[in-house]
């Protein structure tokens, strides 16, 4: 099973961490982001599809099996620019301007 | 307080402009077809595989701010383009950064030199759709004045659009850009998918900084043994750098990757004892405290101070406190967010709040250990970027000016109690390219 988790969708109800907190965390104010690389091994699929089946906004979105493209083979998930006190910063710089 | 207005334009002393006209040409004009052709401009593509190797060897990394190697984006999109039917290079010339003006420069002034990079780029990934993505009116009308002069032959079958957008801050992020050219508004979406997987009309698409694509006909021309003849060798070739603040009109540089900090500090007129830091990379890439003289003008260079060149933009700071200037930033990513995410428009408020009140001398212990958490747990948790420039301006202010965030919390900044900063848009350089 593989999942996202569209943040721009969610509405900080917090359902997702209540059932599934090893794969959702909130913010200070009840947003939340996904933890890890939304792969879920065997054994969380019920908690995560009940994350997914109870958040209101729809927020979490099975992938399907297949992808339009594979990603690159280059590191692009490793940010070439600042790191500024990021133990866990998973975001690449999305600005390309 | 800054307000430009003039620029001036120059080319690094002793090396011949690559991106900024040849001859050090200060014009107002925008650079002829004629004249473009001439110094050898638009020279067929026999081999895009071959120029794409070169690419490669050059180490071009992309100046949109993200430093991304040019040739892993190439590849990758013509790869996932071969799978997918078809892909597509967007050109992005939409220069959100208040304090950056190169991109805008560059079309305004030498379309031609963009739209040769362009249709080299498209080339490479073997696009089926090229789009020029501006908000510059002036530069639109630069772009679309050049396409009409192009012989089609040049442009080998190549249709190129271009489109324009309402500028705002958040509008330049790449999924914004093919957000807009698939019929949304200019607003980023969240990830995956990102664009080299499913982007413009859901084909894998390459969004390439305007300034990128305007070293590839140099890099065609003469190869990347000699394209490396400037910079170093992980920040290969030369960068166009907008350098605002200190009191000084602005200016457009185009540099050499690797030169010392304070060698730019001599040429821009700015004595070394009177910097107090610098605002890196637009907003996006925090404060750097008088650590940045022993810097030298490259990715690992400014890296190892946890910063970064970014789009190239660099404000100098001397009179100017750090503080109002991060709580200017910070308000300003509070207005400008794509108010999408929660986290973001959420966190920029709070630490909008924290270091406006710290500049107003209001600030307790408290708030700033608040916001030193956020700009620890907030970074990464936007679909976008903006969320990270702002946790990157919190953390650099406290982690590179102790002592003056220290004095704020005793109110006992005279200048910030005087109300000395408080620009909308530090550093902006919008008002010297009026549109």
């Amino acid at each position: 099973m593989r999942i996202k988790l569209d943040r721009t969708l969610c509405d900080g109800f917090g359902v997702c961490a209540k059932h599934a907190p090893g794969y959702f965390s909130l913010d200070d104010w009840g947003y939340a982001s996904l933890e890890g690389n939304g792969e879920i091994p065997a054994e969380d699929h019920h908690a995560v599809t009940r994350a997914l089946l109870d958040c209101p906004v729809h927020a979490i979105i099975e992938m399907g099996g297949h992808r339009a493209a594979p990603p690159p083979a280059g590191n692009v998930k490793e940010a070439p620019e600042p790191h500024v006190k990021s133990d866990d910063n998973e975001a690449i710089w999305g600005f390309v301007r | 307080m800054t307000t430009t207005t003039a620029l001036t334009i120059a080319a690094w002393p002793g090396i011949e402009p690559r991106l900024l006209l040849p001859g050090g040409e200060d014009s107002e004009d925008t650079e002829e077809y004629s004249s473009y052709r001439g110094q050898g401009g638009y020279q067929p593509l026999d081999d895009a595989d071959r120029l794409l190797g070169e690419v490669d060897l050059s180490g071009l990394l992309g100046r949109g701010g993200a430093a991304f190697p040019m040739a892993v984006k190439l590849r990758t999109v013509r790869d996932n383009g071969r799978r997918c039917g078809g892909a597509v290079v967007v050109a992005n010339g939409e220069e959100g950064e208040p304090a950056s003006v190169k991109d805008r420069w560059l079309l305004r002034h030498r379309p031609h030199l963009v739209l040769d990079g362009l249709r080299l780029a498209a080339k490479m990934v073997e696009a089926t759709r090229v789009d020029v993505y501006v908000s510059d009116q002036r530069a639109a009308e630069a772009v679309e004045t050049a396409l009409a002069e192009v012989d089609a032959a040049v442009l080998d079958g190549l249709a190129i659009s271009v489109s324009t957008v309402q500028p705002s801050y958040v509008a330049g992020e790449e999924t914004a850009a093919v957000r807009v050219l698939n019929g949304g508004p200019a607003k980023p979406t969240d990830k995956p998918p990102r664009p080299f997987e499913e982007g413009v009309a859901g084909l894998p698409t390459m969004v390439s900084n305007v300034e990128t694509l305007a070293n590839l006909p140099f890099l065609h021309r003469h190869g990347a043994r000699v394209f490396r003849g400037h910079g170093i060798s992980t920040s290969p070739g030369t960068f166009l750098a907008t350098i605002t603040g200190a009191g000084r009109p602005a200016a457009l540089y185009e540099i050499p990757h690797g030169v010392g900090f304070t060698e730019l500090l001599t040429l821009h007129g700015v004595p070394a004892d009177q910097v107090r830091g610098v605002l890196m990379g637009g907003y996006f890439a925090g404060l750097v405290n008088r650590d940045i003289l022993d810097a030298t003008l490259d990715h690992e260079s400014l890296r190892r101070l946890n910063s970064g060149l970014g789009c190239g933009a660099i404000a100098i700071l001397t009179d100017d406190c750090p503080v109002a200037v991060a709580a200017s930033v910070m308000a300003y990513y509070d207005r400008e967010n794509a108010g999408q995410c929660g986290s973001c428009f959420n966190g920029t408020a709070a630490m909008s709040a924290v270091t406006e009140a710290l500049r107003d001398g209001l600030a307790t212990d408290e708030d700033l250990a608040r916001l030193e958490r956020w700009s620890v747990v907030l970074r990464g948790r936007g679909a976008c970027a903006t969320l990270d420039g702002a946790t990157n301006v919190a953390a650099s202010l406290l982690i590179q000016f102790p002592q003056v965030v220290a004095r704020h919390l005793e109110n006992g900044c005279k200048a910030c109690r005087s109300g000395a900063f408080g620009a909308l848009r530090p550093y902006e350089v919008e008002g010297v390219m009026p549109a």
